[in-house]
């Protein structure tokens, strides 16, 4: 039976392992409006990929997302692009639920991601432990500048041009900075 | 082709609903929202007038985060609206010739309610006032936030727990910035100590609303134990004002305002919903 959607596989030659792969790979082109060095898996928010195919039945997929900050702008136009590019290839009939639960973290932020923020300018977050702190007047310790890599550096506002960023300032090269909060 | 894609993603919330369709729920879901979104709206008003470039981007972005809690609120109650199928009459969208089916969105919550419908907490209406007034309603809003969430979590109903585990991480980070704040300000000079004072006393009696359940609020299982988060409440305020050097809250019992979680309100909303109602009034439905 054919597959739904404009797809050109045929069910006897449908393989989950290459068709979740695939999805993955589709997915990971998306990125982030606001800083598009990041892919929406570098994010962590892509949270599953699900195919259920049975003989005789249409097959379902299913991705599941989360926001990174409940009142985040990008949300909505990353859902509307993963929908695009899913529908652009053929996968227009898939479900994308966004899901809440369990919150969305920087811990979940890929290792290759944290490199790409660097390398444009935003000091990435570091491990949430050693970092999130919640007392008054403090702030994060040993935020980076990704400019000239010294620890001498000092927070300007706890908000900075997104919400998920800070605004730090370098003592050392004396250049300020976005730094991706820990969240 | 972009017309046949929905713009935002409906199914936003996880499946089950916990303790479903009642009233009282709806209602309390409807309270939390617009609590959220006037606050918001409140705090939108800095958008391009804050003191500092970085505070204006502050208040801004918390706005931002409160409008993202209070859509994630609408969306649940428009759904349960949706689902228990009732039939929505054309003074309560606005829209005419809708769909009886899912005619219930995050927007006609937001936009097509009336003063007497809202039931958001009367400190949430007020105008900003100056920045003092501004941040120390954030710091008492969010301390109230903080511990409502953190009770929340724990709720029967799935859908309203998922959103306080995602709100409070953005509480805990507003709780922080205007603690600080209050304590600058009042720790400050001559002139930065009396607006925060003038501020407190304006402020003070619509705090006790926090605490008082409204009509849809007892005997709900899903809802907090509001005796539990007064005392932790006055606890967190008491050591904030004692650090901003002025008083013990406990020392100035008042007259507590009361109201707004049952439709009645200051004379303030109708002008604050006039000007954020408008365009979807006059153009229901419009879209950008």
């Amino acid at each position: 039976m054919p597959i739904p959607g404009n797809h050109p596989q045929e069910y006897t030659t449908f393989n989950h392992e290459t068709e979740t792969a695939r999805l993955w790979e589709l997915l990971a082109t998306v990125v982030d409006p606001e800083i598009p060095v990041l892919s929406i898996e570098d994010l962590g928010i892509v949270r599953s990929v699900t195919l259920n195919s049975k003989e005789g039945q249409e097959w379902e997929g299913k991705v599941i997302i989360t926001p990174t900050y409940s009142g985040c702008p990008a949300m909505d136009a990353i859902s509307m692009d993963i929908r695009l590019k899913l529908a652009e290839h053929g996968y227009g009939k898939i479900t994308l639920q966004s899901v809440l639960s369990p919150a969305w973290t920087t811990g979940w932020m890929s290792e290759a991601g944290k490199e790409k923020l660097k390398l444009y300018g935003i000091a990435p977050p570091g491990a949430a432990e050693q970092i999130c702190d919640k007392n008054l007047f403090e702030t994060a310790a040993a935020v980076q500048c990704p400019r000239c890599g010294s620890y001498q550096t000092s927070m300007v506002s706890r908000f900075g041009s997104t919400a998920c960023k800070a605004f730090y300032t370098c003592g050392e090269c004396l250049e300020p900075f976005d730094y991706f909060k820990c969240h | 082709m972009l017309s046949q894609i929905p713009l935002t993603v409906d199914e936003n919330l996880p499946g089950e609903t916990g303790s479903g369709m009642t009233e009282n729920n709806t209602d309390y879901i409807l309270h939390l929202a617009d609590t959220n979104l006037l606050l918001a709206q409140r705090n939108a008003a800095w958008c391009g007038h804050g003191p500092v470039l970085e505070q204006d981007i502050a208040i801004t972005n918390i706005s931002l985060d409160l409008l993202g809690q209070a859509r994630n609120f609408y969306q649940y109650a428009a759904r349960l609206f949706n689902e228990a199928a009732i039939l929505p009459t054309h003074e309560t969208t606005g829209i005419t010739g809708a769909s009886p089916k899912d005619v219930f969105t995050e927007d006609t919550l937001a936009y097509h309610r009336t003063e007497r419908e809202f039931k958001n907490l009367l400190i949430t209406e007020l105008p900003r006032g100056d920045w003092a007034q501004t941040v120390l309603r954030q710091f008492f809003c969010s301390a109230y936030s903080y511990l409502l969430y953190q009770q929340l979590q724990q709720s029967n109903d799935v859908t309203l727990a998922a959103i306080a585990e995602k709100s409070i991480k953005e509480v805990t980070y507003h709780l922080q910035w205007s603690s600080e704040w209050v304590i600058r300000l009042g720790d400050g000079t001559e002139e930065s100590r009396n607006r925060l004072a003038n501020a407190f006393d304006y402020l003070w009696p619509y705090t006790g609303e926090f605490f008082i359940p409204a009509s849809y609020e007892a005997g709900n299982t899903s809802v907090v134990n509001l005796a539990l988060i007064e005392t932790a409440w006055a606890q967190k305020v008491s050591q904030v004002l004692e650090e901003a050097t002025i008083w013990a809250p406990a020392a100035k019992p008042t007259y507590m305002h009361r109201g707004g979680k049952e439709g009645v309100h200051t004379e303030h909303l109708g002008f604050v919903l006039a000007e954020m109602q408008y365009l979807q009034k006059t153009y229901p439905g419009a879209q950008w």
